[in-house]
């Protein structure tokens, strides 16, 4: 029943958590990526913030990059045509700016900290995301 | 951020979650929407993913929270108590449909930059017009 694929998202997982407490421990701030990005490209104040932001960031991108370069390059696949990625990712950005998060600063830090907002949020994506995969799905085979 | 050793600390910490994107296949948005796609091939790695990085983070976040020495803002402390409201739910509800259209969240999206398609930029470009038409819908769901 367990699969690798299983294996390694648990183990991928704890790598994420683990991460996500450093950087608490680290900068006090939540290793939220929506908010991150957000603090880097939403009318960007230069100083800390932003400078943590901007080295994680780049880590994020340097640790995917150094990983696929010993492991092999991760096969990138999308389930749904690629014209969908503009309204897609336009709803994720002004989603998760009016929602002040996504899967990591509510799906696991949020969580992390029994935080009650954070649990009916990320409640609330799941299951719309489910929904909306569901909808699709049923209007594309009627 | 005074210091390179502080700038490194950021992107190795930033590198352990590039690392857990790539490695719990969270990077492809396919293996995202087969965890939404509860009704086709339904595919649970994003559980497993999700419980691997509460597992270690949980833990961590309360023993970094309970220690006076890290000096958390009180705005993280004091974010427990503070109420879901419109915002948080519409924020919440408009990612879902969006995270459903695309499989991708802002973390996969970022660590795919380490080997970029069309699609990664593309993606991205949206997300950033999203956060900046999100005080457009704060001024209309206050």
């Amino acid at each position: 029943m367990l699969e690798p694929a299983h294996i390694n998202g648990a183990m991928g997982g704890a790598l994420i958590g683990l991460s996500a407490a450093l950087y608490l421990a680290l900068s006090g701030g939540i290793a939220g990526i929506s908010g991150l990005l957000r603090s880097l490209t939403y009318f960007p104040k230069p100083g800390k913030k932003l400078l943590s932001a901007l080295f994680f960031l780049l880590g994020l991108i340097g640790g995917a990059w150094a990983y696929q370069e010993l492991r092999g390059t991760a096969s990138i696949t999308y389930a749904f045509p690629s014209d969908w990625l503009i309204p897609a990712g336009i709803l994720v950005g002004a989603g998760t700016s009016l929602g002040s998060g996504c899967t990591s600063g509510h799906g696991i830090c949020g969580i992390s900290r029994f935080s009650p907002r954070s649990l009916i949020a990320t409640a609330t994506f799941v299951a719309t995301a489910i929904l909306t995969v569901f909808i699709v799905r049923t209007l594309g085979s009627a | 951020m005074k210091t390179l050793a502080s700038i490194l600390r950021h992107l190795l910490i930033g590198g352990l979650f590039g690392v857990g994107l790539v490695l719990s296949d969270m990077i492809n948005p396919a293996r995202v929407t087969g965890f939404h796609d509860v009704t086709g091939a339904w595919d649970p790695t994003l559980l497993f993913v999700m419980g691997g990085a509460l597992l270690v983070s949980i833990p961590l976040h309360q023993l970094i929270l309970k220690r006076p020495r890290h000096k958390i803002p009180e705005t993280i402390k004091q974010s427990r108590k503070l109420r879901p409201d419109r915002q948080l739910i519409v924020g919440a509800i408009l990612f879902g449909i969006g995270w459903g259209l695309s499989g991708v969240c802002p973390g996969p999206a970022i660590a795919q930059l380490a080997n970029p398609q069309s699609e990664t930029f593309v993606f991205l470009l949206s997300v950033i017009g999203g956060q900046y038409l999100s005080p457009i819908l704060a001024g209309i769901f206050k």
